[in-house]
């Protein structure tokens, strides 16, 4: 009888890791930060249609980094999980952190049980209302969940973005001055970018029961 | 709940109906009417003009011969750009709209785009049709549907039969049981060139005339400060027509009326 071989769990979770990293490396990163009417997020993407941010429910988006076809599963996951929910109960029963919670028990269940790991990082971003406050809920590969309540940066390059972004934030910014800084954070010291090369979404109250809206390359250019 | 994963074979794609079959929360058919008191919508209509489509309902549900609700909404937005009315069993009716909704919303969320008018519309005959089984037992459900087409930029009219047919109006249309003298009462107004207001109007006095000769139609009810609910759907999207609004217009018409001891005096008015 042939043994099988042994490798250490240690080993086993550093390999995974490392090739969810590597998975999401590849791809570009994404900011999300409050400003003073609710939350901006900013994606780098070239692509007009395949998108990064995307809706979930009235006051609920949600954006992915890393492998398209696996955090667009994810996307509709969530869009299917608050529809029904909602459907089920009531439209303010739905929120971010149990969308969030699910998504970390799955990513969390894949990356130790199955062969390969999501190679993705998601946000669950909410905007507040009178109790609840605007939150946004951060996911990493191995099911990792952290609340941020002033921004967050997802992607593989994300510590340098971090940085120079946290040393422009400021608390209860405009909008036009927290999508410079996420430019300016995303681009780096050694690029621009501009406005076609982004994917650029809000969460704000407006008169719509809706709150999420994309911002195109008009309003881009308004607002810079 | 968990996260709703399905592979790839069998995902339900953008359809919330198909959605809730695989989750297990579509209600269960087989219910039978004997003994159940359940109440009834009356009166909708829909009428084209020349920006768009004019939708109105009253108010009024009934439970046999007795007056369940005074209030009920029976005109609603399905969308940005289309509007559904339902007469028929009230419950049934309420909760096919709710699920229109969520249908159309869930569509757009997951595919990134909006359907088109005629995919709504047929969106809605599937909903009908897959009713029938409780049609069949007395619960029947038959929504008034229009909307404004964005790629052909006007108003359009279908309407519904039980058994899930739809059929395009040209111009207008009302159903429920006070439905055919809100439609004489169109047909004698009516022309191609009706702006928003003459339109409005026109849907007024249909109800009136509804109200005034049926017992389950419900009329302006000015003790209550109750009036029908009257909306548009044009390129700006859905707009309910303020309470204030529709209040005055009756308050006009029975004015009128009153002068002539009830009689429209010569013409539509």
């Amino acid at each position: 009888m042939s043994m099988p071989y042994y490798v250490a769990p240690e080993q086993v979770m550093k390999d995974r890791a490392e090739y969810a990293q590597k998975g999401i490396a590849r791809g570009r990163s994404l900011v999300a930060s409050l400003y003073v009417d609710g939350v901006l997020l900013v994606a780098e993407n070239p692509s007009k249609t395949l998108h990064k941010i995307s809706e979930i429910y009235d006051r609920i988006a949600f954006a992915g980094v890393g492998k398209y076809n696996e955090y667009d599963q994810l996307r509709v996951a969530g869009i299917r999980h608050a529809d029904t929910k909602g459907f089920a109960y009531s439209r303010e029963d739905v929120d971010a952190r149990s969308l969030a919670n699910l998504y970390a028990q799955y990513l969390g269940s894949v990356f130790t049980h199955e062969m390969k790991p999501l190679e993705v990082e998601i946000l669950v971003a909410e905007l507040g209302q009178g109790q609840r406050p605007t939150q946004l809920f951060h996911v990493a590969y191995e099911g990792t969940i952290t609340d941020e309540d002033r921004f967050a940066v997802l992607g593989g390059d994300a510590e340098p973005i971090r940085t120079s972004f946290a040393e422009r934030y400021e608390a209860g910014w405009d909008l036009s001055a927290a999508l410079q800084a996420a430019m300016g954070a995303l681009a780096g010291p050694e690029r621009t970018l501009a406005p076609s090369d982004l994917e650029v979404a809000i969460l704000a109250d407006a008169d719509e029961r809706r709150a999420f809206r994309r911002l195109d390359d008009d309003a881009l250019a308004g607002l810079l | 709940m968990a996260l709703p994963l399905f592979d790839v074979m069998h995902d339900p794609g953008p359809d919330f109906t198909a959605l809730l079959e695989r989750e297990g929360l579509l209600p269960a058919l087989g219910a039978s009417d004997h003994g159940i008191t359940q109440a009834h919508g009356t009166t909708v209509l829909a009428l084209r003009f020349s920006d768009g489509v004019v939708m109105a309902g009253d108010r009024r549900a009934t439970e046999g011969h007795a007056i369940a609700h005074r209030a009920m909404e029976k005109v609603f937005p399905a969308d940005e750009f289309s509007a559904v009315a339902i007469a028929g069993s009230a419950g049934m009716a309420i909760e096919m709209v709710k699920l229109f909704q969520v249908q159309l919303e869930h569509y757009e969320k997951v595919e990134g785009v909006t359907l088109s008018l005629q995919g709504k519309a047929n969106q809605l005959a599937q909903m009908v049709r897959s009713h029938l089984p409780l049609a069949m037992q007395g619960f029947v459900v038959v929504p008034l549907f229009c909307g404004f087409d964005l790629t052909r930029e006007t108003g359009r009219i279908f309407t519904y039969d039980a058994a899930g047919g739809h059929y395009e109006e040209a111009d207008f249309q009302a159903t429920g049981s006070g439905g055919r003298d809100a439609r004489t009462t169109i047909k004698l107004g009516y022309r191609d060139d009706l702006n928003r207001d003459e339109a409005i109007e026109l849907a007024v006095l249909a109800l009136y005339e509804a109200a005034d000769a049926d017992s389950a139609t419900g009329g302006p009810d000015v003790v209550r400060g109750i009036f029908p609910i009257v909306a548009t759907v044009t390129a700006e999207g859905y707009q309910r027509i303020e309470d204030d609004a529709i209040a005055e217009r009756f308050e006009a018409a029975m004015e009128r009326r009153r002068a002539l001891h009830g009689n429209a005096g010569g013409t539509l008015r």
